[in-house]
This record gives structure tokens, sequence and C-alpha cells, in this order.
């Protein structure tokens, strides 16, 4: 029996369905040998049971472990399951701001441009640094002042498929979003009207303007549009996963693949990564320690919300450290302790959350997982800023 | 003998049953089916409905939902449940009352009472 149930775990590639069928018989097996084991013949019942069991599951342990048979079930088991995980090729824009090439590039520009703060010295790649993963590195942001802010800076990877913003979700789009930071006091300290007149003034960005978006001027508007239209071009897609997903069996290691069966069934990490871009669009209390932050809360008054945060992205996490809405955790690995807890601070906990009883095998295997989800990194081009 | 006290009971139960919903009008049931409420197998997002009408939200997904709605009209904060279980809201008084999951904030309805 022992050796059976180690099969099933060395082989979570086994279809949901194959693992079940083999988990029940396994029980009736065990209730079988029970109630021979109490009968008076017992005893030579089990003489003539064990060699006859220990064959049949060496036999179907044997048929498991074959090179051919394990391949063709990583092959094609799952294969639903992975479609779900497949990214859209386009992404999504509202019909009033659809992509272009002008949008994107001016976009571009104002992104990487220090004189949208009150300060001048503070851009939205200041904190969104593509070198860092557009955020910044730190377990949370800094804003005017060099004064620590009160949350991790969050990835912009892949926020094009948002469809709310922030770790509250007090923004409900990312033409809303860009403009969120800008008038922020405790981060980039700008103010609207100031920065309407910093770009009038400069011809660079007013012939740009006309280009993106033609007879609607430089306003609050056409600042958010295009900022947006440039954001929506930081995706991350072609990764280890990605190519997995579309049938190169390769791709991923049998340790990554173990990884994605336990981040889909045991670890329970879709109840809110969902997805092809791993987040629920949702909001939960993960349990953090000395977290007294409401979250979603300050939102929306319901007592679930209370300390909820929005569920990131997990593309590109490897590059996203440190992690959680506080930057509490500095590696993978203390992160899926902290779900192997099932979290730390009980109060409002979100119910979705409960000890897992990983294995360090099993741990590992998650984290291997997510390594796979790093997509092929593309060169930034810094754009040269109009004075 | 206590055959016939079960079925009595059952009996008089479900007349009150039946008695109690004539009295508080029509009920419905919203089921919370991915990341959407569904009403008769479609996403809904307006449902009109009579002053004492009974609507039953019922998770259908493998996670946890809410409901809530902090509408004038109704105020109410179901908390959240599991799969398979569902919560009932009675509907007591005429308006527009929106209706959210506030762990999944795509999922939004109107409920309008007449």
């Amino acid at each position: 029996m022992v050796h059976f149930v180690s099969v099933l775990k060395l082989h979570p590639l086994l279809p949901r369905k194959v693992m079940c069928r083999e988990k029940r018989m396994i029980r009736k097996e065990g209730c079988t040998k029970m109630l021979r084991l109490n009968s008076k013949f017992g005893q030579a019942r089990r003489s003539f049971l064990a060699p006859a069991l220990r064959f049949f599951l060496i036999a179907i342990g044997a048929l498991a472990a074959h090179p051919c048979l394990a391949q063709e079930l990583s092959a094609t088991s799952f294969a639903a399951e992975r479609q779900i995980f497949r990214l859209p090729s386009e992404i999504p824009a509202p019909p009033e701001n659809l992509p272009t090439p002008e949008r994107v590039e001016l976009g571009k520009m104002l992104f990487f441009d220090p004189r949208l703060s009150g300060s001048n010295w503070i851009s939205c790649a200041s904190c969104h640094n593509p070198s860092l993963g557009w955020s910044d590195g730190l377990p949370t942001g800094v804003g005017d002042g060099m004064r620590a802010l009160g949350r991790k800076t969050p990835s912009l990877v892949n926020s094009g498929f948002n469809t709310i913003n922030m770790w509250d979700g007090r923004a409900p789009t990312l033409e809303a979003q860009a403009w969120t930071p800008m008038l922020e006091s405790a981060e980039m300290h700008g103010s609207e009207e100031a920065i309407l007149v910093k770009l009038k003034a400069i011809p660079g960005y007013v012939s740009a303007f006309a280009k993106a978006y033609p007879g609607e001027g430089i306003t609050k508007e056409t600042i958010g549009k295009a900022i947006a239209s440039f954001e929506r071009t930081i995706i991350s897609r072609d990764s280890p996963f990605d190519r997995w997903v579309a049938g190169e069996d390769s791709a991923l290691s049998d340790s990554a693949k173990r990884g994605f069966a336990l981040f889909t069934g045991k670890a329970n990490c879709t109840a809110c990564h969902q997805g092809s871009n791993f987040t629920d669009q949702g909001f939960h209390n993960l349990g953090l320690k000395g977290s007294a932050d409401p979250g979603r809360f300050a939102i929306v008054p319901v007592r679930i919300s209370r300390g909820a945060f929005k569920t990131p992205t997990l593309r590109d996490v490897t590059l996203t450290a440190p992690y959680m809405h506080n930057g509490a955790y500095r590696t993978l690995d203390e992160v899926i302790d902290h779900y192997d807890r099932g979290g730390d601070a009980k109060e409002n906990l979100d119910p979705n959350m409960r000890p897992l009883g990983l294995t360090d095998q099993e741990k590992r295997d998650l984290v291997e997982f997510l390594k796979g989800l790093t997509g092929k990194q593309q060169p930034v081009v810094l754009p040269r800023l109009p004075q | 003998m206590r055959m016939a006290r079960i079925f009595w009971t059952t009996a008089i139960l479900s007349g009150v049953l039946w008695a109690s919903r004539a009295v508080g009008g029509e009920a419905y049931v919203i089921e919370q089916k991915d990341k959407q409420f569904v009403y008769k197998g479609k996403k809904i997002t307006v449902l009109k409905l009579k002053v004492g009408d009974v609507v039953e939200f019922r998770n259908v997904d493998s996670f946890f939902h809410n409901v809530f709605s902090l509408s004038d009209v109704k105020m109410f904060d179901l908390g959240s449940y599991p799969q398979g279980q569902s919560k009932s809201v009675q509907f007591d008084k005429p308006g527009k009352v929106e209706i959210e999951c506030a762990i999944h904030p795509q999922m939004h309805m109107t409920v309008e009472v007449k």
C-alpha cells in the first residue's frame, strides 16, 4: 500500500480521474483487507492477498513510472486546464483609446519624464523601473522627499489585462490609474494644473500630442490615455510555461510540471491566482503579520474587505521581489512557507486560506513552476525627452 | 407510530413553508458561477422583482464568494461562503439595489424592486 501511495505522490501528472479512481481502489482494498483480517480465515487469506496485492501495486507503479507512459501523460493530461492559462494575443483597450505607435511613444515619454512630479525629479519609472521587473526592488515604495510609502510598488507587468487597478482597487482603468500617483502628495506630489502648464510649454510635447490625439490637445484625459497606451505594451509572454501550454512538452522541467499540478490542486493557488494572467482581479486578506493597513476596506467598507488587497499577477514573479502588499517576504520560498502555514494573522483571514501540509519537495516544485512564468525579456529603449 | 409522526411533522412544516412563501412573495435563485451572477443559465445584470420577493444566492464556484449591497433601499452583507452553500435576502422595499461580491468586484448586478 505504501508503495502505491508513493507512486501517486510521485506522479501528480496522472489525470485527476485516474488518481481518484485509484484512491477509491486504495480505500476499497484497505477496507477489504481489514474485514478479511477480522475473519476466522483472515490469516490464510492475508498470506494469499499480500503477495498478490504487492504484485498488483508494483505492476501499476511500474506502468506509471514507465518513461513512455509518463511522457504521454504529461503531454495529454491537464490539456483543458492548460488552455485556461493561454494568454490572449490582444491586449484589451477601451474603444476611445485604441493603441497607435504615436500614442505608445508619447506615453513612453511621459512615463519616463520626471517633470510630471512636483519636484521635477520623480517619474513613473522611478518606482516602476523596467530593470527591476517594472517595480523598485524595495519592500515599500519611496515617494516625494524620499519618504517611504505604505505599500510595495506593484509591478506593471501585464497590467493591460487588469479590470481594476492598484492594491486597493481604487482606479477602475489604467487611464485613471496613471494620474493617481502623480496627484498623491506622498508620491509624485504633482498638480494637474502645474503639469498641464509645463507640458504645454514644451513644443516637442505639443506636436507629439497633436499626432497621437489629433484635435484633443494636452489635457488630463489625453495624458492619462497616452500613459495607459504605453503601459499596455508592458507584456510578459513567451515564458517556458506559455511554450508548455502551446504544446512544447520539454519547455517545463518535471519539477515545474509537478508544481503546476500542485498550483491547481493541493496548494489551492488558483483560488485566487486564476486564468491566463494568474489573478482573479479580486481582493483577499492573506493574514500577514503586523499589517494594520485596511486595504480594500477603505474603498468598500464590507467586513471581508478589511486587510484585503488585490491579487497580483504571477507573470515575471521572479523579477519582482520582494513580495506581498507590504514587501514582507524577500523570496518565493518565504511566500510559499506563508501559504503553507495558512497565513499568520487569523483576524478576517480570507476563507480560502488554510494550512496546506506541503512537503519540502512540493515547495521546491511550486517554486520551479513559478520560475517558469518568466517571460521572454524584451529590451527597453529609453525615449529622448523633448526640452 | 414513529413513521406516522415523521409524516405529519413533515406535512405540517411543508404547509407552514408554503404559506410563508405565499405571503413573502416569489423566490429566485441566482448562481455565482465563473465569477458572474447567473440566472437560469445566463449572466444577469438586472433582475426585476416585486416587494417581498426572496433571492437565494448560490455559490457554485470552487472558491468563496461574498454578496453585499450598500444601497439605501437594502443594505446587507451575506459574508463569504464556499461552493454548494447559499444565502437568501428578502427585498422588502421598492427601489434599485446594487449588488456585488466584495471579493470579486467584476461581479455586480442590479435588483429593481417594484
